[in-house]
Order: structure tokens, then C-alpha cells, then sequence
């Protein structure tokens, strides 16, 4: 056993920093390092510039065009990237769709999605909820009915991220109303520009829009975007899952956030001291320090496990929420009454109008009331629980 | 001891609740933050006809000879409703400071147009990076002649823009947090010098940012003595801290309400989510630090119009720190009861978790109030 990073890893790690000094984009970093959200264009530019360097799928194996990283090296690029300022990469294509098209779909799939998802052309979105079908997945009543050489679907999706720039939607669909309800789920691929799709925002509550609900009237999807079998679904989606949730443990923001919180400490003042010499902040500040401390030593030996992460991924998204939640909080409590005043325009590029503290005083509050979705998304915290409850621990 | 209200306070508040319910919906909510104005006159004319806007105001100036228990009961009320206009800063602040300390013409000038709904005032303390120390002020009141001159800045002025006169504190002598040498001054809101900006805040409030430029005063804008000004702003600050506590228990009162209702009807797995035991022992922990949140809230209530300093200090800050919270914990677990529906603006629920978060980084957030009650400790035992 040896907690130490080999040669090899330090000099690897020295080679994505060099990277990203020499190419991060300024304007890009100091909109991420402001707390500000990047724009499509941003998120995308940045992922052409990873995909001619190679590094545009940190996970993915080499045959499909990753650079075929083990688990230390993602985790060290990953952290890289947060801590230098660069956005964080779309989930929905790299980190979720992609694995499933590459495990269960067919050689046709493969050489048509994933080469869009690696560029970042395709601006992939999730397909599962629905008003009726949050927790309880497996209830969903969007259908897709088999008539020739197409697929109909009727139904709702809702709470679909970022849903607004999307290209392609991956959904669970009914196929089947026989048996259990997991059995009759199908995993479809649907264009996002097929007639009968129809988009509506749903204004988060800080404000900002992020989240959508996609209707489908009569949507013909073509037989061929069914990936793997019809009414297996359910598979593929909790296989899916499993990777959404190890994604959310999010070290690397959270680091970059744990340093912002110390400069803030030492350069903000509580009257007539600066903010670290408060001992009651001071040591809120070193809590979250040793519980990030232990969650990347819980990420790196869960995702160094040769048997994959199964049921223990679950610890990681309650650890990794809760951990990022009490970092915002506490970054929103360091702003204390700077954080009180809403300007949206100062969350926009260029804005060069009145502002209250810090510049990312702007964003502190807001960001906390939105990161309480931490705790709701990619299965609740509470049925994280469950899951360990009854498949860790036999309950 | 008695924990009953009067029949009268009992009436004014039903009425009040009422009014609130029918007149004061989430929509109509809604319109006044999205108007940018701040204040709905047509709400506060309504105040004005209820008699809360000089509740705690002596009869002789047109008020009702109530106290903090009163501030209470109509804060309650706001906390569940959600209101939004200068009740705080005109009422409660300014108009305490001025019942308090004001001269008999300041008096009779300030108080019964308050009480009338002709006045809106707002309390100028806080400066950049004082953050919750009451004895910072770094702002300038310079003798001159016939008045004197301010210069300086001030933050989070709860709705300074809106205000037609501000009660700004400065200082003619000592350090920067020197206890001795603050004055407060009432400064016009158009006067020479005074800038301010206006900004919304998160929960649907307006709070403003001064700059004070050689602002000139005449003499009869000093309140009270001059330089000797701390004890009544931690006098008027309490009385805030009182009022936002009570808010705060109305609106976590609400808030259980909402997602007691929400446990019942929402369905997932074939049940209510309510059947679900951790998500009952959860909605019982709410339940529970809103009781104590409440207990705390009346406490505060109570010692707000001391005289005993040290006393009515010790109770403010234990109550502001366990309102804060179980503020806290209430705000966060409703929105995670709600699921997603939890995080989306068109649901009550979200904006009364919104306001409890600013109430707790408003006077002194629950760390700090912690602090105090510990600072306090350690002095009694020393
Ligand atoms: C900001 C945001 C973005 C999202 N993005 C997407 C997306 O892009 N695509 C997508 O498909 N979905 C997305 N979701 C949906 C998300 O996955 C669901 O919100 C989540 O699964 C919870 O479902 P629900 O909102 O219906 O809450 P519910 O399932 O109704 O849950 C309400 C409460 O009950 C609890 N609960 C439910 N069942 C149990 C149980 N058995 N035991 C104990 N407690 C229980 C929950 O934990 C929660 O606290 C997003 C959600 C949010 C908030």
C-alpha cells in the first residue's frame, strides 16, 4: 500500500498543467474561475480543443478514441482541469450514452454517435423523468409503439438538463405494458429535430433556466436508433446510472472550490481581523477540508477496485453531493451579506455594472439555492440509501 | 408565565392573516417583486388602515403603545406570506430608533407619517467588510459650524432606495470600532452627496449600496447623543433580530405545511411518498426545530425592548443562532421532500427556503450569533 503518486503520475500530472496553461482559453477561465456558467460555445470550443489534443473522453478506451487512461490518470486530469479553470465537459454524451452505445449497441451506432459525442458537435440530453416517474424510474409512461420500420412515441420527459441546446436526446421509452414494469423499457436515441418534439423551459429557482420538459406528439423514430434489445432497457439504463453517479463525486470542483474558499478566508475581512481568524469559520473551513480529503481517497480506492464500483458508486454521489453542498454553502456564508443582493446581469459576459462585494459575490447565493439539486438528481440521496441499505449491506 | 395571546392580538391576528391570504396571493406577490418597486402602495395603505404601521409607536404620535410581542404577531404573518415591503427597515429599525432616541419634534414629525404610510425609512450601518460587527464604522460625521459633514459608504441597506430619509451612522472620534464616537444622523434621501444604488435581492426584497459625498447636515439631524450612538444601534438591531426570528417561525410554519402536504399526495412506488419512514422521521425533525425555532422566537420577543443590556444581548443572540439554525435545516430538507418540483421557481416552497437563508445572513448569521452567546460565556466564567 502506498498513498504516494508514482513518477509517472507527477509527470503526467505536469503535462495536462502545461497543457492547459498553454490552452485553456482566457476568457473561458475566468468566466469558470468567476463562478459563472460557460456558454454552449465555450463548452464546446473547449472540447474541440481537448479533441485535437486527444484528451476528449478522459474515460474512454482507445479504440474509440479515447487516450485510454487508467483510473489515477482521469482523476488527475480531471482535477487539472477544475483547478486551472476550465468548464466542466457535457456528462450526457461523454460519461453516459457513450458507455452504453459502446457496451450494448451495434457496430452502425458506434461508427454514427460516438465520433459526435468525442468533437462535441452532438449536444446530447437525458431522457428519463417524467412528472409521474422521478424515484420510482421504472413507472414511466412515455411509449414508443413498433410500426414497421419506426417507432412512434407519445409522452413527456421532464427535468431534461440543458435540454434547450440539444442535438439528440437518449430516452427510456414503454415498449411493453407486460410484466414487471422494468420489463418492458427500451433505450431509444431520438434527434432532438424530429417533428412532434417540443421544448419548454423551467425556470430553476435562482433564476436561471436549465432544466426542460420535452414533449413528444407522434414522434417517428426509425427502428435503427434502438439500442441493444427492445425491453431490455432497463439494463442499460441502471448501467448508465452507475457511471452518472461516480461522475458526481466532482473532486476536482470541489477542490477548486475548497482553494477559492481559503484565498476568500485570508483576503476578506470580519471587521477588523481577516475572515480565517475567525475560529468559527476557521474550523467549518477545515471540516470540509478533511471530509474532501476523504472523499478522494474514498473516490481513488473505489475507482482502483479491479471489480468496478457496483453498489459502492453510491457512496461516492451521497459523499460527493453533500460535500459540495456544504462548500457552497459555506462560500455563500464567507460573502455573508454581499451574497444577499440577486443582479442576473452580472452573471452574464462583459458586465461591467454596479456590484455588491467580490465579483463572484454575484453568483454565491444563487449557486447555493442551485446545488441543492445535488442531493435530488441521479437518484436521491435518499434512494442512495436505500441502495446501499438493502445491496451493500443485505437489509 | 403565560404564553396566551390577547384577545385582542389574537383578532389582529387572524385578520391579518386573512388580508394576507386573500390579497397578498403568491401571484400578486409575484408582480410587486417582478415591478422592481419594492413596495406595493396599495399594501401598505392597507398596513397603514390596520394600524401596523405604528403598532409600537407611543399614542401621542398616532401609534398603539404596542410592543416587540405585537412585531411579532405581524411578522409571523409576513414570514408566512412572504412579504416583501419596507416593514423592517421603516417600522421596526427607524421607527424604533426614533420612538427610542428621537426628540420630541423628531418624534412628531417621523412617527405619525410612518404610522400613516407616508414615510418609508432605512437603517445605514453596515459598511463593506464589517460584515456583522456592530462597533465598525468607518464613515465620517465631520463637526462643522452649524452641522456637520459625512462622508463614507455603506452596504446592505435594506431598502435604501426606496426610503424617503435614512438613519446613517458615523463617526467624529476613535478607531474604527471604537465603542465611543458613532453618531446617527437622519440624512433626506435626495440629499446633496448621497448616492444609491438599488438592487433586488434573492428573495425578492430590495437592498441598496450608499456613498456619502460631503453630505452637509444642520444640527437637528442627530438622534439621541451625539457619540454615544452604539447602544442604540445594538437596541434597534435586537428589535430586528426579534422581528426576523418571528418571521422566520412563520415562514418554516408554511413551509412544513407545504411539504406535510406534499408527503401526503405525492405519489412514487405506488404510495405516498409520506409512507416512506425515513422521509416521516425527517418531516418530524422539521417539525420539531420549528416548535423550538418558535420557543426561541418569543424569548426573543420578550427581552427585544430591555433595557438590561447584557441580558437582552444574550437572549437576541441565542435565539437568532438557533433560528438560523433550524432555518436551515427546514429550508433544505422541504426542498429536498419536494424532489425536483423542490427546486423550480414556480413553487411556494422554494421562495420561503430563499428568504430563510437571506434571514439567517441578515444581523448576524447563526455562526456569528453562536459566537457571541460563547464570547459571553467565557466573560461570565472569567
Ligand atoms: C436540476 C435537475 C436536473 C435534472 N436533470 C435531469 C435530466 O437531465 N434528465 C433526467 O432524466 N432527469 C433529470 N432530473 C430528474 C431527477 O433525476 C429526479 O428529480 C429525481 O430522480 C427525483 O425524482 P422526483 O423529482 O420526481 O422526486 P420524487 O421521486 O417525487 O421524490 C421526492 C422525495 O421523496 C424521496 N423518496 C422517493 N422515493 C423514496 C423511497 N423509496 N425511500 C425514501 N425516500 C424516497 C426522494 O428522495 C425525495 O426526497 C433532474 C432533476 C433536477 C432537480
Amino acid at each position: 500500500m502506498d498513498l504516494n503518486y508514482t513518477p509517472e503520475q507527477d509527470q503526467f500530472r505536469e503535462e495536462v498543467r502545461k497543457f492547459l496553461a498553454d490552452n485553456l482559453p482566457d476568457d473561458i477561465r475566468q468566466r469558470v474561475k468567476q463562478r459563472l456558467r460557460p456558454t454552449k460555445e465555450m463548452t464546446q470550443r473547449w472540447q474541440q480543443i481537448l479533441f485535437k489534443r486527444g484528451w476528449a473522453a478522459s474515460a474512454w478506451p482507445q479504440q474509440f478514441g479515447g487516450p485510454g487512461w487508467d483510473a489515477i490518470e482521469q482523476l488527475i486530469f480531471e482535477e487539472e482541469c477544475a483547478v486551472a479553470g476550465a468548464p466542466r465537459q457535457l456528462d450526457f454524451g461523454l460519461r453516459m450514452v457513450a458507455p452504453v452505445i459502446m457496451t450494448f449497441g451495434n457496430e452502425e451506432q458506434k461508427e454514427r454517435f460516438l465520433p459526435g459525442i468525442l468533437s462535441g458537435e452532438d449536444w446530447w440530453c437525458q431522457g428519463y423523468s417524467e412528472p409521474g416517474a422521478g424515484s420510482d424510474l421504472a413507472s414511466l409512461r412515455t411509449t414508443a409503439k413498433h410500426e414497421g420500420d419506426h417507432y412512434v412515441v407519445n409522452g413527456q420527459k421532464t427535468w431534461t438538463t440543458l435540454g434547450q441546446h440539444a442535438d439528440w436526446i437518449f430516452c427510456l421509452v414503454r415498449t411493453s405494458s407486460e410484466g414487471k414494469p422494468q420489463q418492458g423499457i427500451s433505450f431509444l436515441l431520438i434527434d432532438m429535430k424530429t417533428p412532434g418534439i417540443s421544448v419548454r423551459p423551467i425556470i430553476m429557482l435562482d433564476g436561471e433556466h436549465e432544466i426542460n420538459e420535452v414533449y413528444f406528439d407522434n414522434v417517428k423514430v426509425p427502428v435503427e436508433n434502438l439500442v441493444g434489445e427492445e425491453n431490455k432497457g432497463w439494463t442499460y439504463a441502471k448501467f448508465l446510472l452507475g457511471h452518472e453517479r461516480t461522475g458526481l463525486a466532482n473532486v476536482g470542483q470541489w477542490k477548486a472550490l475548497m482553494n477559492r474558499l481559503k484565498e476568500l478566508a485570508r483576503e476578506s475581512r470580519d471587521g477588523q481581523r481577516p475572515l480565517i481568524e475567525n475560529v468559527r469559520f476557521r474550523d467549518r473551513l477545515a471540516q470540509l477540508d478533511m471530509e474532501l480529503r476523504a472523499l478522494e481517497l474514498t473516490v481513488l480506492r473505489v475507482l482502483t477496485n479491479e471489480s468496478g464500483p457496483g453498489p459502492q458508486a453510491s457512496i461516492l454521489k451521497i459523499r460527493g453531493t453533500e460535500v459540495g453542498q456544504a462548500l457552497f454553502e459555506l462560500l455563500m456564508e464567507a460573502m455573508g451579506p454581499d451574497a444577499i443582493a440577486h443582479i442576473p446581469d452580472a452573471l452574464d459576459l462583459g458586465y461591467e455594472g454596479p456590484r455588491v462585494g467580490a465579483a463572484d459575490a454575484a453568483p454565491a447565493a444563487g449557486d447555493y439555492f442551485n446545488m441543492r439539486k445535488l442531493s435530488i438528481f441521479g437518484g436521491s440521496n435518499e434512494i442512495q440509501r436505500n441502495i446501499i441499505a438493502q445491496m451493500v449491506l443485505g437489509l | 408565565m403565560n404564553f396566551n395571546l390577547t384577545e385582542e392580538q389574537q383578532m389582529l391576528q387572524d385578520s391579518l392573516r386573512r388580508f394576507l391570504s386573500n390579497e397578498y396571493t403568491f401571484e400578486k406577490r409575484g408582480q410587486i417583486i417582478h415591478s422592481g418597486k419594492g413596495v406595493d402602495e396599495t399594501t401598505w395603505r392597507a398596513f397603514a388602515d390596520m394600524g401596523l404601521l405604528g403598532f409600537t409607536f407611543p399614542e401621542e404620535n398616532d401609534g398603539l403603545g404596542g410592543n416587540a410581542i405585537d412585531t411579532m404577531l405581524v411578522m409571523d404573518s409576513f414570514g408566512r406570506a412572504l412579504v416583501v415591503e419596507p416593514y423592517l427597515s421603516t417600522v421596526v429599525l427607524c421607527g424604533g430608533l426614533i420612538r427610542d432616541a428621537g426628540s420630541d419634534s423628531q418624534k412628531a414629525a417621523i412617527l405619525p407619517a410612518i404610522a400613516a404610510g407616508e414615510h418609508l425609512m432605512a437603517f445605514a450601518h453596515s459598511e463593506p467588510g464589517s460584515r456583522y460587527n456592530l462597533s465598525q464604522v468607518v464613515t465620517t460625521a465631520e463637526k462643522t459650524g452649524d452641522g456637520y459633514v459625512l462622508n463614507g459608504r455603506k452596504t446592505a441597506v435594506l431598502h435604501g432606495s426606496q426610503a424617503n430619509q435614512l438613519i446613517v451612522s458615523a463617526r467624529s472620534h476613535g478607531d474604527i470600532a471604537d465603542p465611543e464616537g458613532v453618531s446617527l444622523f437622519l440624512v433626506d434621501r435626495n440629499a446633496n452627496g448621497l448616492t444609491v444604488r438599488d438592487f433586488a435581492t434573492h428573495d425578492g426584497h430590495r437592498t441598496a449600496e450608499l456613498t456619502l459625498d460631503n453630505v452637509q447636515l444642520n444640527h437637528d439631524a442627530l438622534i439621541g447623543e451625539q457619540e454615544k450612538a452604539l447602544p442604540l444601534i445594538e437596541k434597534a438591531t435586537d428589535l430586528a433580530i426579534a422581528a426576523l426570528c418571528s418571521e422566520a417561525v412563520g415562514a418554516m410554519e408554511a413551509l412544513n405545511e407545504a411539504t406535510l402536504e406534499y408527503l401526503k399526495t405525492r405519489k412514487q412506488f405506488g404510495v405516498p411518498i409520506g409512507k416512506f419512514q425515513v422521509l416521516q422521521h425527517r418531516m418530524a425533525d422539521m417539525f420539531i426545530a420549528t416548535e423550538e425555532a418558535k420557543s426561541m422566537a418569543i424569548l426573543a420577543a420578550s427581552e427585544a425592548d430591555s433595557d438590561d443590556r447584557e441580558e437582552r444581548r444574550r437572549a437576541l443572540s441565542m435565539a437568532k443562532a438557533l433560528v438560523g439554525q433550524s432555518a436551515r435545516k427546514v429550508g433544505q430538507d422541504a426542498v429536498q421532500l419536494h424532489g425536483g418540483m423542490g427546486v423550480t421557481d414556480e413553487m411556494l416552497a422554494a421562495h420561503l427556503f430563499k428568504r430563510l437563508t437571506l434571514i439567517n445572513l441578515l444581523f448576524g448569521d447563526a455562526d456569528y450569533h453562536l459566537g457571541q452567546v460563547s464570547d459571553q460565556l467565557l466573560a461570565a466564567t472569567a
